[in-house]
């Protein structure tokens, strides 16, 4: 356990030490990097607890099956729409969607449909929606919102395609064994 | 903008938890600790993200992104505009009014398309959140792909926008 901990926060110290470098070399942009960091960190802390306590209570509340049913290998093009929906009325910035994916993904959604998610949750969210319509105007925000559409269905759907069977439970392995 | 949705969560989430309290404790318990363990799970990947998104800011702020973008022009500038915007994690509520300022500076309408398309759909710095998940093969793919699609978005939005005009 120890040992995997330690592992698993490699990456982050790797990153530590590279910030440390910057901080050595030049004090003024290395302070900038952790006041940056440590920001970040904060707006996380006040972002991401309501979506875990929602995965964690989603996860044990709602029964396997009534999910598998709506989102699951054959829910085709309702399941495809709550995915879209789910992804679309999200709020938080895309890597507070990868928890909520992991609960989906092991509580019997089909991959198709956690991309769609994934997708939708990037680049399909209504509060952005309207703030880029502001910002840039109605023809760009909704010919681009059109085009995220078409992408994010075609892309999921060619992923689902092109990934061989056993690769897509090598995915959705790691989830099931809980 | 994005604090009324994450309110909304926030009500959400504590009613939820209320009334799941009063059902059943003892699951509600175990929803808190499933919550706890799956936090607990990601934060390696998390602060690996957090980290390079603070790097990528201090040494490449928004006068330099800026600088990249609203001097390219034609081919050349499409292409760096889907580069910048496939490495750098600027949330919407920066890149909007960015895109915006860059498009009054005389940024093409493509460029910026381009852009705020890879920005979102394309995420180089989320990588190993995303590998975590789906696997080295299945990550790579959709980055590329949503990166390929990315052009024909900016391509498709510029149309568009020349059309109601």
């Amino acid at each position: 356990m120890k040992g995997s901990t330690f592992r698993s926060y490699l990456g982050f110290f790797v990153l530590l030490g590279i910030c440390l470098v910057v901080l050595g070399f030049s004090p003024p942009l290395g302070k900038k990097v952790f006041a940056t960091a440590f920001r970040n960190i904060l707006f996380m802390l006040s972002v991401v607890p309501p979506i875990f306590i929602l995965v964690g209570l989603f996860d044990a509340w709602v029964p396997r099956e009534k999910v598998v049913e709506r989102l699951g290998e054959t829910s085709g093009m309702l399941g495809m729409g709550i995915a879209l929906a789910l992804g679309a009325f999200a709020a938080g910035p895309l890597y507070a969607a990868f928890p909520v994916a992991e609960v989906l993904l092991r509580k019997g959604v089909s991959l198709r449909n956690v991309w769609i998610f994934l997708g939708a949750w990037s680049t399909m969210k209504i509060p952005m929606l309207l703030f880029e319509m502001q910002n840039l105007g109605g023809a760009f925000a909704l010919s681009r919102y059109l085009m995220s559409f078409v992408g994010v269905l075609s892309i999921a759907f060619f992923l689902d395609r092109f990934l061989k069977e056993e690769e897509k439970e090598a995915i959705r392995c790691p989830f099931l064994g809980e | 903008m994005g604090d009324l949705s994450t309110l909304i969560f926030y009500i959400l989430a504590l009613s939820w938890l209320f009334f799941s309290f009063f059902e059943d404790r003892k699951r509600t318990e175990q929803a808190l600790r499933r919550a706890w363990k799956s936090f607990i799970s990601i934060l390696p990947p998390f602060l690996v993200v957090l980290f390079i998104l603070a790097l990528s800011i201090a040494l490449l702020p928004e006068k330099t992104i800026a600088t990249f973008l609203g001097e390219g022009s034609g081919f050349l500038g499409y292409l760096t505009a889907s580069v910048v915007g496939a490495i750098t994690l600027v949330p919407g509520f920066v890149a909007f009014p960015m895109a915006k300022v860059l498009l009054n500076q005389g940024a093409g309408i493509a460029q910026m398309a381009v852009f705020i398309s890879t920005l979102m759909m394309v995420g180089v710095v989320t990588f190993p959140l995303e590998v975590r998940y789906f696997g080295v093969k299945a990550t790579t793919w959709r980055n590329f792909l949503a990166y390929c699609y990315s052009f024909l978005v900016g391509y498709t939005v510029w149309f568009f926008v020349r059309m109601v005009k």
